[in-house]
């Protein structure tokens, strides 16, 4: 079998990049294929799936006649199992052998289950994918799951936190570090996090982690570090996720924590390419490649790779951490940097607090590298947008954090930049 | 001159009824898809720009925000949208606004049934204007 594209992983990644193959080359045979058995869907949405606030069908990331339409040919629930990066072929785990003439990686990432005693029983699950979702779904259709347990105070734990509370479950998170959404969050804006999913209902462990899970064939209660017991039906490993990096491995392409890749998304090997949370690309912010496993980096990342792959040459001006969570009531807009690092003192932090707002952004070299919003998140746009564009702010840096900060404070000349004949001001 | 006529037109025009006192007295107004800046002598409105590289449909989680690839307008499908505001972070111009009722992104959709966009139409010192990529426009 032969095609001029081939796309492993039919995600946020995989998408970005059809779209821009298609935007580029019409004509050209593309082929994605996918170990799940879903035409594309939101990931993020698992958790609305869970709390039974939607279905599969208002899930989908893009409508029902995409594919036909993009003429693009679909191997649902089929498994690439190795590259010949010689031959150019992916072998599948249905028998076929696909010849391609340029290859995307967007394999995304794997669950990490620690070798906790106790893993392997009835009542264990990760919150990754929708098939996860389904099976805890089922298992509390079963009836008898009261307490659950969430190892990991992260994005997917937090997530799958209020997903459960929907469901009546009396949670209980986890979280090794001080504190949780620690990776995003500086301690104030953790606090506050933490306050919400407390009112929610959820309670939170910090400073311990999971030891051992007890009971018979199925889960009875889980053991911390600092050896106390919680008493669940439930535990959800949501302690982190791992690029899923064999086949590049296997293919002798170079992997660091992921699949390294250039400005132009290409791996080590030419007609190679990689993104999404499988990939380490260029943050803009730190200046050096890394692992951003978010959604838009993903869509973003395989788009520029698609363009490259269709022979329209484009660079990746990169990416950074940027989320919106918005758990618990509770809204929350971060960028770039969480804290400004210890030691370093060409680092300026801006912060202000009232009432039930948080807001504060840091500066270096005179730019923004790092900005929170909690509560009032609608500026963070025009921040981040500065930010992306490596805007000097000396001039107005005391205005960012004002409540009527917005395109008015920026100097002309920069409004005028962004916004071209639409502002004449 | 910074009056604001723009938004409550734009209100009125997204409300039910059509109908100013309606739209305020009787209706859960509708949310603004404008904004009104004014710092000193400055002011000029901000609504979507239909961005040729619209970073919020980029970003989106669900594929609620879309471009239209023949109008270039960018709409979003409320039904899809789950509030999740990443779109927020991704627009540099801040002109996208959260409808916590109803958990979706509201935005400028220029009025598809009107001739001319209410902000524009009904602007007092004909300050805005519909400029050539479609777009609504805050002339000097
Ligand atoms: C519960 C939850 C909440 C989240 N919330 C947010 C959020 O709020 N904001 C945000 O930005 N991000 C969020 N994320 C992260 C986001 O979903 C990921 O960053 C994004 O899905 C990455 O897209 P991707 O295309 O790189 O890979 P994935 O979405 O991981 O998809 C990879 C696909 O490749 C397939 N695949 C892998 N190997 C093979 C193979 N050998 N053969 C065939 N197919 C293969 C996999 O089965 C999978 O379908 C969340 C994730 C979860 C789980």
């Amino acid at each position: 079998m032969n095609t001029d594209y081939l796309i492993i992983g039919n995600s946020a990644g995989g998408i970005g990049a059809a779209e821009a193959i298609r935007s580029t080359d019409t004509t050209g045979s593309l082929i994605i294929v996918s170990e799940e058995p879903y035409p594309a869907y939101s990931r993020p949405l698992i958790s609305e799936y869970l709390s039974h606030e939607r279905d599969i069908e208002d899930m989908l990331y893009r409508p029902a006649d995409f594919y036909k339409k993009h003429s693009i040919q679909l191997f649902l629930g089929k498994k690439a199992l190795s590259i010949d990066t010689h031959q150019k072929t992916v072998k599948m785990d249905s028998g076929e052998n696909i010849h391609w003439k340029k290859l995307l990686l967007a394999t995304g990432g794997i669950p990490i289950i620690p070798p906790v005693k106790g893993h392997d029983k009835k009542g264990v699950f990760s919150f990754l994918s929708l098939n996860d979702a389904r099976e805890i779904d089922a298992f509390l259709a079963r009836g008898g799951v009261k307490r659950a347990v969430v190892s990991g105070g992260g994005l997917i734990g937090v997530s799958v936190s209020q997903a459960l509370r929907a469901r009546q479950i009396h949670v209980t998170i986890i979280e090794m570090k001080d504190r949780i959404l620690n990776t995003i969050l500086d301690e104030a804006a953790s606090a506050i996090a933490a306050d919400s999913v407390k009112r929610g209902g959820g309670s939170i462990i910090v400073n311990d982690t999971v030891k051992e899970i007890s009971g018979n064939a199925s889960v009875r209660e889980v053991i911390l570090n600092s050896g106390e017991q919680i008493q669940c039906e439930m535990v959800i490993m949501a302690i982190g996720v791992l690029p899923q990096t064999e086949l590049a491995k296997s293919a002798g392409i170079a992997v660091n924590r992921g699949i390294t890749v250039d400005r132009y998304m290409m791996t080590s090997k030419p007609d190679i390419y990689a993104c999404g949370d499988v990939a380490e690309a260029y943050d803009f912010i730190i200046g050096s490649n890394r692992l951003t496993p978010l959604w838009p980096n993903a869509y973003i990342g395989g788009r520029i790779a698609g363009f490259n792959m269709a022979g329209a040459k484009t660079e990746y001006r990169g990416g950074t951490a940027m989320n919106s969570i918005n758990y618990f009531n509770l809204s929350i807009a971060t960028a770039g940097m969480v804290s400004a690092p210890a030691e370093e003192n060409s680092f300026e932090t801006l912060t202000k607090v009232n009432n039930a707002t948080y807001r504060k952004v840091i500066i270096h070299d005179n730019r923004i590298a790092g900005l929170i919003l909690v509560g009032d998140i609608d500026k963070s746009g025009i921040l981040f947008g500065l930010m992306r564009k490596n805007i000097d702010v000396t001039t107005f840096k005391s205005a960012l954090l004002a409540d009527d900060f917005g395109l008015a404070y920026l100097p002309a000349s920069i409004r005028k930049e962004q916004l071209g004949e639409t502002v004449i001001n | 001159m910074g009056c604001g006529i723009c938004r409550i037109c734009c209100q009125v025009s997204h409300s039910n009824s059509k109908d100013i006192i309606k739209t305020f007295k009787e209706e859960a107004s509708p949310l603004p898809r404008i904004r009104v800046e004014r710092k000193a002598e400055v002011s000029f409105v901000i609504q979507c720009q239909h961005c040729d590289e619209p970073w919020c449909v980029y970003s989106c989680l669900t594929g609620a925000m879309q471009k239209d690839p023949v109008t270039g307008i960018v709409s979003v499908d409320s039904e899809k949208c789950m509030g999740c505001w990443t779109c927020i972070v991704a627009c540099p111009n801040g002109a996208l606004t959260r409808d916590m009722v109803n958990k979706s992104i509201v935005k400028c959709d220029l009025c598809p049934d009107l001739a001319t966009p209410a902000c524009v139409a009904n602007c007092p010192n004909s300050a805005l204007a519909v400029v050539d990529d479609g777009i609504v426009a805050t002339k000097a």
